[in-house]
Order: C-alpha cells, then sequence, then structure tokens
C-alpha cells in the first residue's frame, strides 16, 4: 500500500488529485466548523444581499445576502454525500451482479448482461432525469435514480475482468483443489477484480457530483434552502450579469472537486493499467 | 458490407427491446398513479379513470406491454399534458433545431479535438500534452449548464458580441420552411441575413456543448495515436521515407481514429443528454428544452418519449459509428 | 574502391531510468558492392540498434556517440533527418522488416502503401502526371510478379491482411526494390515464417542480389540462415563486433572465443546440447574492454584493456587478445 502512495504521489497530475480529494473531504467533514458564517446555511440577511467579493464576504453574498464562501464550504458535505451513497449503491448491486455473469456463464450470465446493456442503451444523464423526474422529484429520487442508472457500468467492467481471472489457470487449480465457487469468487477472483472497480468508482464519485449538480440546478435534487452547488447556480441566473460573483464561485468548485478525483482516478488507472494510459 | 451492415443492425435489436421494457418498467414501477400524474394536478377523478382505460392501465401488466409495444409502432407517443398537442408531432417539429445544434458540437468536437489530440501525442510530454491534459481534465469536470452561464455572461452580457438565447433574433422573420433545419432553410431560400444571424446564435450554445466532448475527444486521439505510434508498421513507414506530416496525418491517424469512432458514437450520446440542460438555458428551440419543460410540469408522456427517443438515435448512431469503423479498418469488414 | 557501407568503431548509448545503457560499444562492418553481408548475434545484443542507426532512427534518448557509417562514401551519422528522408530512405537504401504481418499499415491497401514509397523516392522518369503514375504501378505489378506474389495485378487493390504472411514478406521485399536502391538491409526477415517459406524467400534474395545489383546486409541470429545464404559474416556479441569474415571461414575454423562457444551450442554441430555458462553483461554495467570476457575459458588480464583487431589463421578479422 505504501509502494502504491508513493508510486502516486510521483505522478504529478495524481497526487495533486489526491490532494483536492483530501482537502474536499476535510472541508466536507469540519465545514461547519471553517466557515466563516456557518449560520448562512439558512438563515437570510437581507440588508446585505447581493455584495461583490470583499475581505469580509471573499466570494460575495448572495439574493438573500447570505455568505457564498460559507455556503460553497457547508455545500462539499451534501455534494460529497450524495455521490458517495450513489457510488455505494451502485457498487452493491454493479460488482456482484457482474461477478456472477462472469463466473456462472449460462442463462444466469446472459439475462444479467442483456439487462445491463438495456439499461446502457440509453445515454445515463437521459435516463437518471426521466428515471428522477417519474419518482416524486426530491433528493432521495434524485439519488435512487442515479444509483439505478449508474450500476450498469460497474458490471461491465467487473464482467470482463472476472471472465478473465475466471478463466485463468489458478482458478482451474483451485477448482481443480476442491474450493467451492463462493470461495474462489470472494478470495480469489474478488481482489483481482477490485483494481478497475477502485478506479471506476473514483471517476464515478466526480461524474457523479456533476449529473447532482445538473438534477440539483434544474430543481430536481436539493430544495432550498440547502447550500447546494447546482441549486446556488441555478438561483444565481435572475441575477446577472451584476451579480456574477454569484454564479461563479459554486461552478469553480464543482469544477475543481470533479477535477480532483478525476486525476486521482486517471492516476490510479496508469497504477493499475498502464496499458490503458488516460484513455476513458 | 451488406452482409456486415445486416448483421450489425441485427445486433442492436436486442437492446432495442432492452430498451422498450426498460421504459415501460419506468411507468410501471414507479410508486405513483402514472394516469393521476398523466393528467395532471386539476383532473377530476373521472378524466384520471378515462385515460386509464385510454392507456390500458386497468388490464393486466402483459397485455399492457403488447399495447406499448404496438402504440410504439405506430409511432402514438400520447399526448403532452402541457402542450395538449401529440408528443409525436411536437418532437418532429423540434428534432431539426437539437439536431442542427448537435451536429454543429460534434463538428466543433471533431474538427478540433482530433488535431489537438494529434499534437500531444506528437509531443508527449511536453508543453501542448500539458496544456491538453490540464484542458481535458476540466473538459470533463466542468459543470455544463454552468459553463452554458459563464459564456453567456462573458459574451453575450459584457461583451454583447453574441446573442443571449434563442435560435433567431425576433427582428429577423423565419426563412421559409423547406427542410426544418434553420440553417439549410436560409441557405435554400437565400436568406443570408437568416443565415448569419442563426449562425451567431449557434455559436455560444455549440461551444458548450462541444467542449466537454472536445476533450474527450482530444484524450483518445492522443491515446490512439500514442498506441498506433508504438507499431512496427510506423518505424517501417519511417524507414522508408514516408515523409513525416503525411506519415502522421493519413498513415498514422487513420489507425488511431478507429478508436476515435467509436468513442464519437458515445459522444453523440453525452450531446443529445447533455444538450438538454444547454438547450434549457439558450432557449434553443428543440427536444432538450423541451424535456426540460416536461420535466418542470411533471409531464411523464413527454419524459418517456424523449428518453425512447434518445435510446433510438443512440442506437442508430451507434449502428453508423461501427459501419464507419468497418469503412476505415478493412480486416472487420472481412471478419464477417 | 570504397566499400559500399563501412561501419567502424560505432558507438551507441541510450539514457534510460536505470541510467545510460551502452548497446553498441565498438562496432565495425564492412559490405562490399554485390555481396551478402550477414551480422550474427544473439536477441538484445544490438542488432536492431544497429540498424536502427544506420536508418537514422534511433529511439528517444539514444545517440551516436563516436564512430563512422560511411555509405558510398558519406558519413550517414551527420546527416539530418531531412536529408536522410530525401537522399538515403528508399532512394538509396532499401529496408526488409522483421515482421511482414506486422510491417505493413493495416488500413491501406497494399498499392497506396507502395506508391507511397515511390511518392518521394522513385527515380526520376521524365513522366508526370498520370503517366507516370501509370508508369509506377507498372513497376510495382513487374516486382510483384518477379517476387511470385499470385495476381500481381490486382495486388495492390487489395489489403495486407488478404495475404499469407510469406506472401506479405514478398510484397515487403518488392517495396524494398521498389526505387531501386543499391542497399538493402534485412532484418531477420524469415524468422516470423515457416521453414518452407522461409527457404524460399531466402532462395529469392540470393537471385535478387545478381539480377537487380543491389547488396545486402542481412541481419539475423541464426547461422544456419547465414551459412545458406550470405557471402560474408559479422559476428557480434553484446554491442561489440568479434569476428568478421568470409562465411565459410568464420564456420569452418571459428576463431574468437564466443564464435567458438556459439558454433558449439548449434543444434547442428553440437554433439550434445550445451549453452555458454554465465549470461550476458547488462549494457548499463558492463565490463570494460572485451564484453566476452566474464564467460571466456581464455581470460588473460589485458582483457578489459581495449582490445586490438588481429588476424586468425584463416584470414578473418578478430577482436581478441589471443589474436593480437
Amino acid at each position: 500500500m505504501n509502494l502504491v502512495l508513493r508510486k502516486l504521489l510521483r505522478d504529478v497530475p495524481a497526487a495533486l488529485g489526491l490532494a483536492i480529494v483530501v482537502i474536499v473531504l476535510l472541508v466536507a467533514i469540519v465545514g461547519p466548523m471553517i466557515a466563516p458564517y456557518p449560520g448562512d446555511a439558512v438563515t437570510s440577511h437581507l440588508l446585505r444581499r447581493l455584495k461583490p467579493p470583499s475581505g469580509a464576504f471573499p466570494f460575495g453574498t448572495d439574493n438573500l445576502g447570505r455568505d457564498i464562501f460559507s455556503r460553497v464550504i457547508l455545500g462539499a458535505r451534501g455534494a460529497l454525500e450524495v455521490s458517495l451513497v450513489v457510488v455505494g449503491i451502485a457498487m452493491a448491486i454493479g460488482v456482484p451482479l457482474g461477478l456472477i455473469a462472469g463466473y456462472r456463464g449460462g442463462w444466469l450470465s446472459e439475462l444479467i448482461m442483456r439487462i445491463t446493456d438495456s439499461v446502457l442503451a440509453i445515454p445515463q444523464l437521459m435516463l437518471a432525469l426521466a428515471l428522477a423526474q417519474f419518482l416524486t422529484p426530491s433528493l432521495e429520487s434524485a439519488m435512487l435514480a442515479l444509483s439505478l442508472t449508474y450500476w450498469p457500468f460497474f458490471t461491465r467492467s467487473v464482467y470482463a475482468e472476472t471472465r478473465r481471472v475466471a478463466a485463468s489457470l489458478f482458478v482451474d487449480a483451485l477448482r481443480g483443489i476442491g474450493a467451492g465457487a463462493p470461495r474462489i469468487i470472494v478470495f480469489h477472483v474478488l481482489p483481482n477484480v477490485i483494481s478497475p472497480v477502485i478506479v471506476r468508482a473514483t471517476i464515478g464519485v466526480g461524474f457523479t457530483i456533476l449529473v447532482a449538480a445538473l438534477l440539483g440546478f434544474l430543481g430536481m435534487g436539493a430544495t432550498p434552502p440547502a447550500p447546494d452547488w447546482g441549486l446556488m447556480i441555478a438561483e444565481s441566473r435572475g441575477y446577472l450579469p451584476t451579480s456574477w460573483w454569484f454564479a461563479m464561485f459554486p461552478g469553480l468548485a464543482i469544477m475543481l472537486t470533479v477535477a480532483g478525483f478525476n486525476l486521482l482516478g486517471d492516476g490510479l488507472r496508469d497504477l493499475v493499467d498502464p496499458r490503458l494510459r488516460r484513455s476513458r | 458490407m451488406l452482409r456486415f451492415v445486416l448483421r450489425r443492425c441485427g445486433l442492436a435489436v436486442p437492446s432495442l427491446f432492452g430498451l422498450l421494457v426498460v421504459t415501460f418498467l419506468m411507468i410501471r414501477l414507479v410508486p405513483s398513479d402514472p394516469a393521476a400524474a398523466m393528467a395532471g394536478d386539476a383532473a377530476t377523478p373521472e378524466q384520471i379513470a378515462l385515460l386509464r382505460h385510454k392507456y390500458g392501465l386497468d388490464q393486466p401488466v402483459w397485455d399492457q406491454f403488447v399495447v406499448y409495444l404496438g402504440r410504439i409502432v405506430r409511432l402514438d407517443l400520447g399526448e403532452s399534458a402541457f402542450t395538449h398537442r401529440p408528443v409525436a408531432t411536437d418532437i418532429a417539429q423540434r428534432l431539426p433545431a437539437t439536431l442542427e445544434l448537435i451536429f454543429a458540437s460534434m463538428f466543433l468536437s471533431v474538427g478540433l479535438g482530433v488535431p489537438i489530440g494529434v499534437l500531444a501525442a506528437l509531443r508527449h510530454n511536453e508543453m501542448p500534452d500539458f496544456v491538453l491534459r490540464v484542458l481535458s481534465v476540466l473538459g470533463v469536470a466542468v459543470a455544463t449548464f454552468w459553463f452554458a452561464i459563464m459564456l453567456q455572461l462573458l459574451f453575450s452580457m459584457q461583451l454583447h458580441w453574441l446573442p443571449l438565447r434563442g435560435q433567431l433574433a425576433d427582428s429577423v422573420p423565419r426563412p421559409v420552411n423547406i427542410t426544418g433545419f434553420l440553417l439549410l432553410d436560409s441557405l435554400l431560400g437565400r436568406r443570408w441575413d437568416a443565415f448569419g444571424d442563426a449562425l451567431a446564435h449557434l455559436v455560444l450554445p455549440a461551444v458548450t456543448l462541444a467542449f466537454g466532448g472536445l476533450s474527450g475527444i482530444a484524450r483518445f486521439t492522443r491515446a490512439g495515436v500514442l498506441d498506433t505510434l508504438q507499431n512496427d508498421f510506423v518505424f517501417y513507414e519511417r524507414a522508408m521515407g514516408f515523409r513525416r506530416s503525411r506519415l502522421i496525418w493519413r498513415y498514422v491517424l487513420r489507425n488511431s481514429v478507429t478508436a476515435t469512432v467509436t468513442q464519437i458514437g458515445l459522444l453523440f450520446g453525452g450531446l443529445i443528454a447533455g444538450g438538454v440542460v444547454v438547450e434549457a438555458i439558450f432557449d434553443w428551440p428543440g427536444i432538450g428544452s423541451y424535456t426540460v419543460q416536461a420535466i418542470l410540469t411533471g409531464d411523464r408522456q413527454v419524459m418517456l418519449s424523449v428518453t425512447l427517443l434518445v435510446g433510438v438515435i443512440y442506437a442508430v448512431v451507434n449502428i453508423l459509428t461501427d459501419l464507419v469503423h468497418g469503412l476505415l479498418d478493412p480486416r472487420l469488414l472481412d471478419r464477417t | 574502391m570504397i566499400p559500399l557501407l563501412h561501419v567502424s568503431d560505432l558507438h551507441v548509448s541510450i539514457r534510460t531510468d536505470a541510467g545510460i545503457a551502452s548497446v553498441l560499444d565498438g562496432i565495425d562492418l564492412t559490405l562490399e558492392r554485390g555481396r551478402i553481408l550477414g551480422v550474427v548475434g544473439e536477441s538484445g545484443c544490438g542488432k536492431s540498434t544497429l540498424i536502427r542507426t544506420i536508418m537514422g532512427i534511433l529511439p528517444k534518448g539514444a545517440r551516436a556517440d563516436a564512430g563512422e557509417i560511411l555509405f558510398e562514401g558519406e558519413n550517414l551519422l551527420a546527416f539530418s533527418e531531412a536529408e536522410l528522408n530525401s537522399r538515403v530512405r528508399s532512394s538509396r537504401i532499401g529496408f526488409i522488416p522483421q515482421d511482414p504481418l506486422m510491417s505493413l499499415n493495416p488500413v491501406f491497401k497494399v498499392g497506396t502503401q507502395m506508391l507511397e514509397i515511390m511518392r518521394d523516392h522513385a527515380p526520376p522518369d521524365g513522366l508526370r502526371g498520370a503517366a507516370r503514375q501509370r508508369a509506377r504501378v507498372q513497376r510495382l505489378v513487374g516486382l510483384l510478379r518477379r517476387m511470385q506474389v499470385p495476381d500481381p495485378e490486382t495486388a495492390l487493390e487489395r489489403y495486407p491482411h488478404q495475404f499469407s504472411g510469406g506472401q506479405r514478406q514478398r510484397l515487403l521485399i518488392a517495396a524494398a526494390l521498389a526505387c531501386a536502391p543499391g542497399l538493402v538491409i534485412a532484418d531477420e526477415p524469415t524468422t516470423a515464417l515457416d521453414v518452407t517459406t522461409q527457404h524460399e524467400i531466402l532462395l529469392l534474395l540470393r537471385e535478387l542480389v545478381g539480377e537487380f545489383g543491389i547488396s545486402l546486409l542481412f541481419v539475423t541470429h541464426d547461422f544456419g540462415v547465414v551459412a545458406e545464404l550470405c557471402d560474408d559474416l559479422c559476428v557480434i556479441y553484446a554491442g561489440q563486433t568479434v569476428e568478421a569474415g568470409p562465411v565459410h571461414a568464420v564456420l569452418s575454423a571459428p576463431a574468437h572465443p564466443y564464435t567458438v562457444a556459439l558454433l558449439a551450442c548449434h543444434p547442428d554441430r553440437a554433439d550434445s546440447f550445451q549453452g555458454i555458462p554465465g549470461s550476458v553483461p547488462s549494457p548499463l554495467a558492463p565490463p570494460p574492454g572485451c564484453r566476452f570476457t566474464p564467460r571466456c575459458l581464455h581470460t588473460t588480464l589485458p582483457c578489459s584493456a581495449a582490445v586490438p583487431t588481429g588476424r586468425s589463421a584463416v584470414g578473418t578479422a578478430v577482436k581478441c587478445v589471443l589474436y593480437a
């Protein structure tokens, strides 16, 4: 593990990504403690609305006089919570299905992969929008919709890896000495397929932050007054072009966070499979 | 060649069927009553019952699926709860604007992404490569809706260089409708004023949409070129004295873009989905703003139809990219 | 008369993450006009670096530190990339690559690729436009017919994957001759082929040397192929020329301890199969002087100093203190 970390740190973009991810995680955890106006998540101060960036309000204030810097900091927790939960659920569905389909073969594998392909037949964003709309629009629906449309990506890559590992000599040897399927899958196949899953999950977290922000922007995710990055950008639209800071800083926060996860994911991928250098 | 086409189309059948099942299940499995949702908030119980009967929602699931299939085959996509017009009509009217935007973005992403990717590969680990890597990370990481707003802020609101929203200024009369495609119609009708204005309106949404795609294409082209450069035949071609420019832009690139072409299929899917919010922000009168309108008004029939439409377009584009793939790489055609 | 190709004391090193690798450390070889020179060495001895250096296509981080490559009296090492392209590659030096399956561009028709070679390098024929193109196609079809490629008239319209490995090697030989070069460099052109095809290709090459007035530099690891094809022989070990001379002289009376040991290993000759004890030194930390010293049965003190070239009893050039 130590070696992996050292190799990762030598890759400058990946190290940068790791740094960003660590910082965002820290901000998400201690956000309310470091935000200058932690109360501004909800309370409004109409006397100081739409103030441009200054020493007191580095990112300016919004239409209700709330400090945007504080809200951007406070928004990190929500963004990470949503995407970690979504990716977690997607993994919990996708990885076992991929393992079973890849190891078993036969009609069950065929069925699982057919369903996977069917879901993948629609661009994820589109399907998630439709699903989130069909469930009663709320943050929970948005998360469910995102999870239900993201798992096939895990199934696909786990399936391919499992097929490769299951066909290898050492798994044959394990079967030869009488190891059972569950044992082989959990103790021998899973460790071999886990690294592409980690890579996919890292990039998936970034990607999900992006899509979740979009859902928030369209009013299908977080609800006011939550300090949600997407929602803040949506709220800012009525106050342009004068209050440019209102729209700009939440967007930069999204970009930086997503870029961090992508850089880290790319770096991890290079470590796992140098052959696939930076292709996505 | 024909066999290749047929076989590829055959491969699309199960996934199109799966698409129908997924969309069907989506209406059936959601907790709330689809008929009630379709009818809207102001509907009376009688109206809801009527709708339920009209769409066969009072029948067994299996029969409903058959009815659903039959309606799809007849292109009967139901009626929009918001516009009170057949969804198929609305879509047909709005599709050209969306396609115009998507093709413009494709043109930008591929036209710029491929050369940028090649340059980055040739200057591997040097400045241009570094710039591309930073840009491509940002291109994937930037939220499209935010980027759209930032472009509007800068180029329309501050600099007043480009129009803020819409497809054509109100002061410019629409050219005679021939194909439905605004740019094409203004060309055919020799309406240069409309053509120029439409083009100016197209720039910002197309650039917004192209940015993410461009970095993806550039990344893939770069990886493809780096990969191709490892091949024995590149050494052979150098040893035989192929002129460098032709070696790179013809002989190496042709091999590298076979991988990129597959990406173009994915890109198209991404552009359609990403176009939803871009259209909404720029008030582009296409499928995307129609979708956002449906989201905001809870218009399920429209949501469902649009999802289906996007799935079908996606499938068609994937078949097309496979065909182009086959044309670019003759080995694939002979393998069938 | 000066030899067609004369490489003397060539040194090439490559900068790697692990340090500077001295890949070629004193290569001497001479190819006379109209002859076939076999360059023999084990894999990793620097054969492909040698070819790359002659063609001026060194990998990143590699450079020629010392020595000369005199081709028709001109030092190729002093040529710029543009000069090599305009005055040497294809037009004066043809190349037959090692792996016929991988060396043709898979997505272009054979004819497109061969005409691309002729585009900048074919000798002037006074023709222009379509007439010149027709003449070039004619020449290629003639070459393909001579190489016994089946259906030479339609071959140019086909793609590489539609030919077998042996046929593709014939296409590549035709391509090497397309611009009428004086020297052809062949990089183990038969290793990827089965034995029968290999034999046919060797026969063909042998005939072509006289027929097209070329000289052939044939790089291989296989003494059997050398015995069958070549006039002269140059043995390389770990980036150093160890012995050179006429094939029959070297093979019948090997002088350098490495050549002796290597020939003793050859399955056709060895009474009982045995290898050479020890292993090839790393180019990152080679032994000083003769690089065979650590594995040599005759090690004497001056081996680690610069080794002079001596003459064996049968007149081959030997780089070994035993013959100094």
